[in-house]
């Protein structure tokens, strides 16, 4: 009985304090509406059905690098590596579709049907974000210079697939039977692009995994206090290298969907889209020392980006201003990131005197 | 239940009798929050001039938090200081210098990658024209210090190079360096050999000819009383007397540190032990640098046996719950639960065979500070609440409801920040979440540390309560008067090793004391039975 009074008290008085921390927590969401209204304001062509299409397709390429992000930060991670597992995904996706894959101790050339080159990229993807993970885990390597190691070693390796050549023209041989690539970038369903399909899918599953299961709940654990999660029976290292899987997973799909929309395989693809997708991460309200933050939090964020660089785009403010603002912007929703955290402190104790 | 006396500051009468000793610093009313816990808790505390102002209390009566308002570390939630009887506001640990308050600390802070002259005069550097550092200058300055200190340290010496005794001599010298006023000295003899010490004795009585006035903590009870002018006794962040030290003894010292006899509010209740659960053979771990943390060490705790361990700090005893609970990679022994040889070394693998560590430090060790109440909870048995591969709501929700029932854990709602929840209430969350994996022996490491008497009686009815329900604990505790009311059993351990066991029946706690001081050479109390008498074997 005596339980009851404090709360109510406490629920009176911190109104004030309650409503800035909805503010805060939802800000992202309030600046990405925020920005539509500018930009359709200034801008008649802005919310056409064409290009609300592009944008998203924009949108989609960092949302799903954000979500693999997601889980890294979560647990206190960052990976830089995402770019240059994009450009890899898409080489080696390129280089097995118009070289197939030489075995010269049987003088055989292997060209696999379009379905199986996905899923190998998918899965070098998954294998090298492993490999950052047991750098971090098993070395004790800090994540930021493991996944700075592997951004550079990663690129090299699309650049010696060819030479630092393109790969151009990936539509296969019907003789090959390897036809259908382009389908991934190109194809739609009820006139919706693939692409954007696979962001909706990817993040479903991400925030349902996050949410929802064991491994989610132990991602946020190890973000939150690694030694307190290894004392709790939490598997610190396994989770930790799935996470930097996954990342890299989703990586190697974002080079496909590039290499596939191009009809190209570049090895420069995804230079700089670890930041991108960091930035959308944080703009979602992730803290970069883990624990706090949330999948759709990650997708606001990249919508965030998104719109803010094509609404620049269409304003005709120019490329070099278009970078400051979104450096500024991201550097912006660190410092409130700090502020929530205190706030939410500061919140805390007064709950805590009131109860004293 | 509580004793009515133990609030009471009776500092006012007690004061006045004395001749009177000028007061230099004075903290009145001084309240300190933390995230959970209440620190310090409107506490009074006097500094004399030129004295030797002693603080005591067990680990977590407020002591240091105390010391850090005094050295501007911490702002009080509550409270005014008062220097030379002006109202002042410390802002940060420089201004408190540039008042003339120096503080040493119990953790050191010296960088171990200067020498001992950067040490000493960092961010204080002595310059010629403001921006080269008159190393000349200070090396003489150094010199000096280290001369009046009696040690041959040079002051180019690197500090990593130092041993840990010597590092603490820099420490005070880096004090003394600042010509304080007022001189903080947590705990400076911690590490020091007997020689160090008197030394260490001569300077402050040196510093007290000068009018330094000195604020001493430390743990050792005896030497509180050869160096002391004044002790001021803190307990669970309260003020509990302040006497001058002539006035007082060694046992009125522990009376009012331990304060109510815990024996009349925690009894451990009487119940049935059952058959061997737990066997430990040789268990072993070697230190970093040669010798063992824990060292060869073999006992058997019964079914529903409530086992306590005690020892002073550093003697191995979180280490052997660490190596229990699968933490320590590197131990070696072998390990029975309920006859089986145990093979998993993982925490993971050993809290699935039963065996669940709830560790010392709840705040880094043991709870997710960003997480809600419930999600810490159920952090360690999330495999009991999924329906296939999804956590089930209501799964979890039955468990945290019942949980929170079974252990009266006051919170409002559980979905709210671990954090928000009072030290006492935090730690039955940890409670709660080991007994959520059902295991068969805990680890209870300092259980009552850092909580009010109400919720340490309550943890001790729990522990009780679960004895009697077979589990078999284990459990560490530094407060004699605790272990002795809540054991059926009691081991003591020191440097590594087991150094005495004994019955509740005949323990006292002479006994333990003593064998607690086995290999320390440390001045043996009073009674004079500190030795090896209580060896087991």
């Amino acid at each position: 009985m005596t339980q009851a009074n404090p709360t109510v008290v406490a629920k009176r008085r911190l109104t004030g304090l309650d409503i800035q921390e909805i503010l805060l927590r939802g800000r992202a969401f309030i600046a990405l509406i925020v920005l539509i209204v500018v930009f359709s304001l200034l801008n008649s062509t802005f919310l056409t059905p064409a290009n609300i299409v592009i944008m998203a397709k924009h949108v989609a390429i960092n949302a799903i690098l954000g979500i693999g992000m997601t889980f890294v930060i979560l647990t206190g991670g960052i990976d830089l590596s995402v770019g240059s597992l994009v450009g890899l995904a898409a080489m080696i996706a390129g280089g097995l579709i118009n070289e197939g894959l030489v075995l010269p101790m049987f003088g055989v050339i292997v060209y696999f049907h379009v379905w199986a080159i996905i899923l190998i990229s998918l899965l070098v993807g998954a294998l090298l974000g492993a490999i950052n993970g047991l750098i971090i885990t098993r070395f004790n390597v800090a994540p930021f210079i493991a996944t700075l190691g592997m951004l550079y070693a990663a690129r090299g390796l699309a650049l010696l697939r060819s030479n630092g050549n393109t790969f151009p023209n990936l539509v296969g041989r019907p003789e090959l039977g390897n036809t259908g690539f382009p389908i991934l970038g190109s194809g739609e369903f009820l006139s919706v692009n693939y692409s954007i399909w696979l962001m909706i899918i990817f993040a479903a599953v991400a925030a349902f995994v996050a949410a929802k299961t064991p491994f989610g709940r132990q991602v946020y654990a190890i973000g939150g206090n690694e030694r307190a999660a290894e004392l709790s029976g939490v598997r610190v290292k396994r989770v930790k290298t799935i996470v930097y899987m996954i990342s890299g997973f989703c990586a190697a799909m974002v080079g496909l969907i590039i290499a596939s929309q191009l009809v190209a395989a570049h090895p420069a693809t995804g230079t700089f889209f670890e930041l991108n997708a960091i930035a959308a991460v944080v703009l979602g309200g992730t803290s970069l020392s883990g624990g706090r933050g949330s999948i759709g939090g990650t997708i606001i964020g990249a919508f965030v980006i998104g719109v803010l660089g094509d609404g620049l785009i269409g304003l005709g403010v120019s490329s070099f201003w278009q970078q400051v603002i979104k450096g500024a912007v991201i550097v912006l929703a660190v410092i409130i990131d700090q502020v929530q955290v205190r706030m939410q402190e500061r919140a805390a104790l007064q709950r805590q005197q009131q109860a004293v | 239940m509580t004793v009515a006396t133990t609030n009471s500051p009776a500092e006012a009468e007690t004061v006045t009798a004395l001749p009177p000793d000028e007061i230099i610093m004075r903290a009145v009313g001084m309240t300190k929050l933390f995230p959970g816990t209440v620190a310090l808790d409107h506490v009074d505390f006097n500094v004399y001039r030129g004295k030797v102002n002693v603080l005591v209390g067990e680990n977590g009566a407020g002591k240091s938090t105390l010391m850090k308002i005094l050295a501007g570390v911490y702002q009080p939630t509550e409270g005014q200081l008062l220097l030379e009887g002006q109202p002042v506001t410390i802002k940060n640990p420089l201004d408190a210098a540039r008042q003339g308050i120096g503080i040493i600390y119990q953790e050191m802070n010296l960088f171990p990658n200067l020498n001992v002259m950067e040490n000493i005069f960092m961010a204080r550097e002595m310059t010629n024209g403001r921006l080269v550092i008159d190393k000349k200058a200070q090396i003489a300055q150094t010199e000096a210090l280290l001369q009046r200190l009696r040690q041959s340290i040079k002051p180019d010496d690197l500090v990593a190079d130092l041993r840990i005794g010597q590092q603490q001599i820099v420490e005070i010298a880096k004090a003394l360096a600042q010509d304080a006023r007022i001189l903080i000295m947590d705990e400076p003899t911690s590490a020091l050999s007997t020689a160090e010490v008197e030394v260490l004795f001569e300077v402050i009585n040196d510093l007290k000819a000068n009018g330094v006035s000195v604020i001493y903590i430390s743990h050792k009870l005896d030497e509180l009383l050869q160096i002391g002018d004044y002790v001021t006794v803190l307990r669970d962040g309260r003020l509990v007397d302040e006497k001058p030290a002539g006035q007082i003894d060694v046992s009125w010292i522990i009376e009012q540190m331990v304060g109510r006899n815990p024996a009349s509010l925690f009894q451990g209740r009487d119940h049935e032990v059952g058959d061997a659960l737990l066997r430990v053979e040789d268990l072993t771990l070697p230190r970093v640098g040669g010798g063992y943390t824990v060292d060869h060490v073999s006992f058997t705790l019964r079914q529903g046996e409530i086992l306590g361990i005690y020892g002073l700090m550093g003697a191995g005893r979180s280490e052997l719950f660490e190596c229990l609970a699968g933490v320590r990679q590197g131990a070696t022994g072998r390990v029975w639960l309920d006859g089986e040889e145990v093979t998993a070394g993982t925490v993971d693998g050993r809290i699935k065979l039963g065996m669940y560590l709830v560790p010392e430090d709840r705040q880094r060790d043991g709870l997710v500070q960003t997480m809600s109440v419930a999600d810490n909870m159920l952090l360690p048995s999330l495999r009991q609440y999924l329906n296939r591969f999804v956590l089930s709501r209501k799964k979890e929700k039955e468990a945290v409801t019942k949980s929170i029932k079974n252990l009266s854990v006051k919170v409002a709602n559980p979905n709210q920040l671990i954090t928000s929840l009072s030290g006492g209430n935090q730690q039955k969350v940890v409670v709660a979440k080991s007994l959520l994996t059902s295991p068969k022996v805990l680890l209870l490491d300092e259980p009552s540390r850092g909580i009010d008497v109400a919720a340490k009686s309550e943890i001790f009815e729990i522990m009780s309560r679960l004895a009697g329900e077979g589990y078999g604990i284990l459990f560490i505790s530094s407060e004699l008067k605790e272990i002795l009311a809540m054991s059926d059993r009691i081991l003591v351990m020191s440097k590594g090793q087991i150094t005495g066991e004994f019955a509740k029946a005949t323990a006292t706690e002479e006994d333990l004391v003593a064998a607690s001081a086995v290999g320390h050479g440390l001045a043996n109390y009073k009674n004079g039975n500190g030795g090896n008498s209580h060896d087991p074997s």
